[in-house]
């Protein structure tokens, strides 16, 4: 496990996302509208769609392809469908916005 | 408080979920429920799946019980899990994957099992029943690679399974012992005229067939029968009857004959173990159609809420054949013997056919063909038991029907009908039961009264009648009513939506969402995209568009593909190029590696395969405006050449086109919208499938609204013919401006125009005061627009999000 610096708050849009690649695994950040950030493997469980490209509701965000929805915090995929993807522990330092995710 | 029962229901069929359905509305806290269901689906209707295979419903509109549903009711439910036992010592049932559930009360509505023939090579790949979607998924996938299909058995469920193969675009044969089919609902003269009917569109019969065995290499190839002869196929469909499913019963130490035996109250011979629909037998019968398990249904429901009820004493049944085309009804013992009288007419002009039995002066069966406008009323008169001594014609020509020469004969028919009349079988709901569902409790639409009767919520066939009574009760008043919400979280529709935002000038989707008070806050992808384009059509000025209600697609201005890639369509006006514009696209195309350069169907070049962060770079260097092929807006102008080279053009096609896709470009509208204009009626343009085509003709210019090529092909009707340039223009301004301001969001115009009505459309356009009045707020709508490519080009802060972040740090 490490603790990587991404970037900065400013880096995403408020209900936007962003990706980072870290080796083989590419990850979708979230910015809420609380101001969290949340991280997940950007891989949508059915077909591999770019859940990064994907519409935020709440803490839930659509697949682009085929609206499967993806909850950001548990990294669970809400019924009807079913299956899940990686979530990454994030930490913000309120000072200067700094984005850290765990991996 | 007491604490609650465990409940469990095995089955998420048909009869089962309906009589929890019931059950929650006599005593909602008496029990905690767990249902348990072999199928990976929520509760659906069985009976679809024949509409489904025919193509006029969609899988997912077949749902009865959404999974929400189960939720809401405290329902524990658990799908794809088969049970194999139940110990009735410990009280507990037992899953195949092990999970054990403890009850109170057990319900056992397993359903039924297809038959399969037991013939050499019937476990072969292709050959299939009907009974479940699963099923009617693998014929969707045969149909696709397969030619040749045969269904065994013509009974109702063959002949669906048939029909809907044809519909498939498959070669179907029908298999049948007997001389004849639908021999167990149908008369031989009936019967004749149907198969005449199916021949006619397409079906072949073989019969007096037996089938001897299925030949192939893993896949069946031939269906050989005992005869010696044989049929070629690639896909054989079992319909030839069901066996009430039993397998839990033998398991479990309970009795059964050839379904699960229950007493009146639906009691087996355990303690707290009950069973009802199609697995049962009552009175030695086992029912395959639903009505007599809703009955079964009701009654266990209220066995259990502890509601005092006189049991189940059986049913008379009525078939109706649905997918066919043509009306096919029967009901009763419409065979004469020894002891009745038959009587019929018969009109080979018409094609109908009526047979009525009678014995010891009561109506005992009846057999209609062609027109089954009957077939509630006598099957009412056969249930009852009431004597028709001297009303024998009257019964046979139809009460005050058409064939009397009356006027008005379908509403009088609806008039005349007794309260007690039961107008939807499969639900039991009587006449009276519609009358005060629309008098008393305000169901002034067909879906409110389907989900407060549950009339036509089954089959569908009594649809037409249900409609009438609507009419016949509500009058003017139909459709007023609160319409269904535009998604799940709220319950309102589209026109109060629009209706308050507009009264309350509400200003972001927040704050329509807070206000109307969605009961889901954060709303989805349905409603938070349809708030944002209702909320830009009414304050175009005023309003700031919000990229994140908005689909991937629109929000990066290029099309999403399935590997994550985008494409780029770079806007050419009418379709007309240059040299120097292709040349540019060509060298950008090199640069950038794009895998795929293809013409559309509507006249442009697409660019494949582009990675998100080369978007904004090839667009700057590009310098075309977005073709916006990705968006609810105007797509494209197709044109033809016209009469600037063509020999038959009579106007300047061309033109016409780049000036109004020049016009119109960049608008948003409820879902996009394709024009074409053709330079004279030979259409080159196919103009008159588009949302709005303009043919030209000599002297004047026609011009076609609402048309589609999707899914489901739907031809323009003509909106109307002016003379110039001009008026081209302003009813094309018009025309659109009325559907971005009566359109649901996501509707194209060609169900807009069903919905509303091309008389409403019309109407609304006729006045030249309405049309400018339209055109002066479709100018302000397109006023505010400007291209998204140069705009995210110039902008560090918009072109940032096509990036990946720059790069981890280790801390
Ligand atoms: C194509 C088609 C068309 C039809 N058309 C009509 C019509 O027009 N009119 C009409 O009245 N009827 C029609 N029917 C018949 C009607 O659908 C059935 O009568 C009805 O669905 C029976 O309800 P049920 O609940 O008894 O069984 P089902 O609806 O079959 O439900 C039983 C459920 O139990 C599940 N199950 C079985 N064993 C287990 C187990 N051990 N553990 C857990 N779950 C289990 C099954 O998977 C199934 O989902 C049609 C049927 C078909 C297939
Ligand atoms: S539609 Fe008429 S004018 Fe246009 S290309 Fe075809 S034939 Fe020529
Ligand atoms: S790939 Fe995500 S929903 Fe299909």
């Amino acid at each position: 496990m490490s603790k990587l610096l991404i970037g900065k708050l400013s880096d995403i849009d408020i209900r936007g996302s962003r990706t980072v690649r870290v080796k083989e695994t590419e990850i979708a950040l979230f910015r809420l509208e609380d101001g969290s950030v949340l991280a997940i493997e950007n891989r949508c469980p059915h077909k591999g769609g770019l859940l990064s490209e994907g519409m935020v509701c709440g803490t839930v965000v659509h697949c682009p392809l085929h609206d499967w929805k993806v909850d950001l915090q548990s990294g669970l995929v809400k019924d009807p469908d079913d299956g899940c993807v990686m979530t990454f522990d994030t930490e913000i330092d309120p000072e200067d916005g700094a984005i850290y995710v765990t991996i | 408080m007491t604490v609650p029962k465990k409940l469990v229901l095995i089955g998420n069929g048909m009869a089962g979920v309906r009589a929890i359905e019931h059950l929650l509305k006599l005593a909602p806290d008496t029990y905690e429920i767990t249902i348990f269901g072999a199928e990976p689906h929520p509760n659906y209707n069985r009976i679809m799946l024949s509409t489904v295979l025919a193509g006029s419903t969609e899988l997912k509109d077949i749902i009865i019980n959404d999974w929400d549903w189960y939720k809401e009711n405290n329902i524990t439910l658990h799908t794809n899990q088969s049970i194999k036992k139940i110990d009735t010592q410990r009280k507990v049932v037992i899953s195949e994957s092990g999970i054990e559930a403890p009850y109170d009360e057990v319900v056992i509505a397993t359903g039924s099992k297809a038959f399969m023939l037991p013939i050499p090579g019937a476990d072969k790949e292709g050959v299939i029943a009907f009974r479940d979607i699963q099923d009617c998924e693998k014929m969707f996938s045969a149909a696709k690679s397969y030619k040749k299909a045969a269904v065994i058995g013509a009974g109702l469920l063959g002949l669906e399974a048939a029909r809907g193969l044809l519909n498939l675009g498959m070669e179907v044969t029908v298999i049948h012992k007997h001389p004849y089919i639908m021999e167990r609902q149908l008369d031989e003269a009936a019967s004749l005229m149907l198969r005449k009917e199916l021949e006619t569109q397409g079906m072949k019969f073989l019969l007096s067939k037996h089938s001897a065995s299925i030949t192939g290499r893993g896949r069946v190839k031939e269906l050989q029968f005992t005869d010696g002869s044989h049929l070629a196929t690639d896909l054989i469909v079992m319909a030839v009857g069901i066996r009430p499913n039993v397998d839990l019963a033998k398991s479990s130490g309970i009795d059964y004959n050839n379904g699960i035996l229950v007493d009146d109250f639906m009691n087996t011979n355990i303690p707290h173990v009950s069973a009802l629909g199609e697995c049962v037998e009552h009175r030695g019968v086992a029912y395959g159609l639903v009505a007599p398990l809703y009955e079964q249904g009701a009654v266990l429901a209220k066995r259990l809420a502890g509601v005092e009820t006189a049991g189940y004493a059986g049913s008379v049944t009525s078939t109706k054949l649905k997918v066919s085309g043509v009306d096919v009804f029967s009901a009763g013992r419409f065979v004469e013997t020894e002891g009745s009288r038959a009587m019929r007419i018969q009109d080979d002009v018409a094609g109908t056919y009526k047979k009525i039995v009678i014995r010891n002066g009561k109506l005992v069966g009846a057999v209609l063909f062609g027109d089954t406008a009957d077939g509630a009323s006598l099957f009412a008169s056969i249930k009852s038991g009431e004597s028709i001594e001297g009303r024998e014609k009257e019964l046979l020509l139809g009460i005050s029907s058409d064939l009397l020469g009356k006027s008005g004969g379908g509403a009088s028919r609806l008039e005349n009908m007794p309260d007690d009349e039961i107008v939807c079988g499969c639900n039991g709901v009587t006449k009276g039961a519609i009358g005060d569902a629309v008098l008393n409790k305000g169901c002034h639409t067909f879906g409110e009264l389907k989900a407060c009767t549950k009339a036509s919520a089954s089959c569908g066939g009594c649809k037409a009648d249900i409609e009438g009574l609507l009419h016949f009760y509500a009058g003017d008043k139909v459709g007023e009513s609160a319409k269904e919400g535009i998604c799940g979280c709220t319950s309102l529709g589209r026109d109060e939506i629009v209706e308050q935002i507009q009264s309350m000038r509400l200003m972001t989707v927040k704050e329509v969402m807070h206000v109307l008070d969605w009961n889901n806050k954060e709303g989805c992808s349905k409603c938070r995209p349809s708030l944002n384009y209702y909320l830009g059509m009414l304050f175009p000025e005023e309003y700031v568009d919000e990229k994140e209600s908005r689909f991937t697609n629109e929000r990066y201005h290029a099309n999403i593909q399935k590997d994550g890639t985008y494409s780029v369509v770079p806007r050419i006006y009418g379709g007309v190029t240059t040299p120097a514009d292709l040349i540019k696209i060509a060298s950008v195309a090199e640069k950038f590696n794009v895998p795929l350069v293809k013409f559309t169907g509507g006249q442009r070049l697409d660019l494949f395969g582009v990675k998100k962060e080369d978007l904004p770079k090839m667009w700057e260097e590009l310098e075309m405006a977005s073709g916006h092929a990705y968006g609810k807006t105007l797509r494209t102008v197709k044109t033809c050449v016209g009469n600037t080279f063509c020999r038959f053009g009579t106007q300047d096609a061309m033109a016409m086109g780049i000036k109004m896709e020049k016009a119109f470009e960049r608008l948003n509208a409820p879902a996009k919208f394709k024009l074409a204009v053709s330079g004279c009626p030979r259409n080159c343009a196919e103009a008159t499938i588009k949302d709005l085509g303009v043919v030209a003709i000599d002297g004047a210019w026609e011009i076609h609204v609402g048309g589609n090529a999707g899914v489901k092909v739907r031809a323009c009707d003509l909106l109307t013919t002016v003379k110039t340039e001009e008026e081209v223009m302003e009813w094309t301004s018009a025309y659109l401006q009325y559907y971005r301001e009566t359109g649901q969001w996501n509707e194209r115009t060609a169900h807009w125009i069903d919905r509303v009505g091309l008389d409403t459309v019309k109407k609304a356009l006729e006045k030249q005061e309405d049309r400018l009045a339209l055109m002066e707020r479709v100018q302000k709508a397109l006023s505010v627009t400007t291209d998204p490519w140069k705009e995210i080009v110039d902008n560090d802060e918009l072109r940032k999000n096509f990036e990946p972040i720059a790069g981890p740090l280790p801390v």
